[in-house]
């Protein structure tokens, strides 16, 4: 046998899940109770993007049928973590449902949604965009990729 | 079939059905547009992306 440098993979996996504490400045979390997740959709002049830390209505889309702060995300399976060799490998998670706005009217053209945390002062976690959308007494929906290593919506990986 | 619309539901069969598929290497789409008489009321829309953000972790080596 032999050693060999690597961040271990149920690390990845534990900061999905908030089991590390790096820093001395952190809000309260409660055992066994995951936070809330939302996704709010933005119009396609916003400016969404690595660099947005928490959620904002600014630019948000408004219409019939949709609350500012967008939809919650449905979360019924915890945050996982693969091996892929022994020094590589994934945490990942998905949403449990698609996100779906159901029988909405968003006549301003959106190319984007945002992930945050409700619970976490509305946090900023991932920013998606597709091609631009307009819904007229529809329904958007997102359908959310399989929970697997190579297309779960949230991946943190090493290689 | 009766299709929610700006004027309520009415039924497919008073309506123009329209359709499209957007499938490049971002994601798959599919949209219905339902028209009343030059005037669209309904347009729903089904995204399923094919990308998602990905981080790579690094443990640095201490030597």
């Amino acid at each position: 046998m032999a050693n060999t440098q690597s961040m271990c993979t149920s690390f990845l996996g534990e900061l999905l899940s908030a089991t590390h504490n790096f820093s001395s400045s952190n809000p309260a979390h409660t055992a066994n109770t995951a936070d809330t997740f939302k996704a709010a959709l933005y119009v396609t002049t916003a400016t969404i993007n690595a660099a947005t830390t928490a959620y904002s209505a600014t630019n948000e889309v408004s219409g019939t049928g949709y609350t500012a702060g967008g939809i919650a995300v449905t979360n019924a399976t915890n945050p996982t973590s693969t091996n892929s060799s022994s020094t590589a490998g994934v945490g990942y998670w998905t949403p449990s449902a698609n996100l779906v706005y159901s029988t909405v009217t968003l006549t301003t053209a959106f190319d984007t949604v945002l992930i945050y945390n409700s619970t976490q002062s509305n946090k900023a976690v991932s920013v998606h965009t597709f091609g631009s959308q307009t819904i007229t007494a529809g329904t958007f929906t997102l359908t959310m990729p399989s929970n697997t290593t190579t297309t779960a919506l949230l991946r943190l990986s090493t290689t | 079939m009766l299709v929610t619309t700006t004027k309520g539901d009415m039924d497919d069969s008073l309506l123009e059905k329209k359709e499209g598929v957007v499938d490049d290497e971002n994601e798959y789409t599919t949209w219905v547009e339902y028209w009343l008489d030059g005037e669209l009321v309904h347009r729903s829309a089904h995204v399923t992306l094919k990308k998602s953000p990905f981080m790579d972790l690094i443990a640095a080596s201490m030597a």
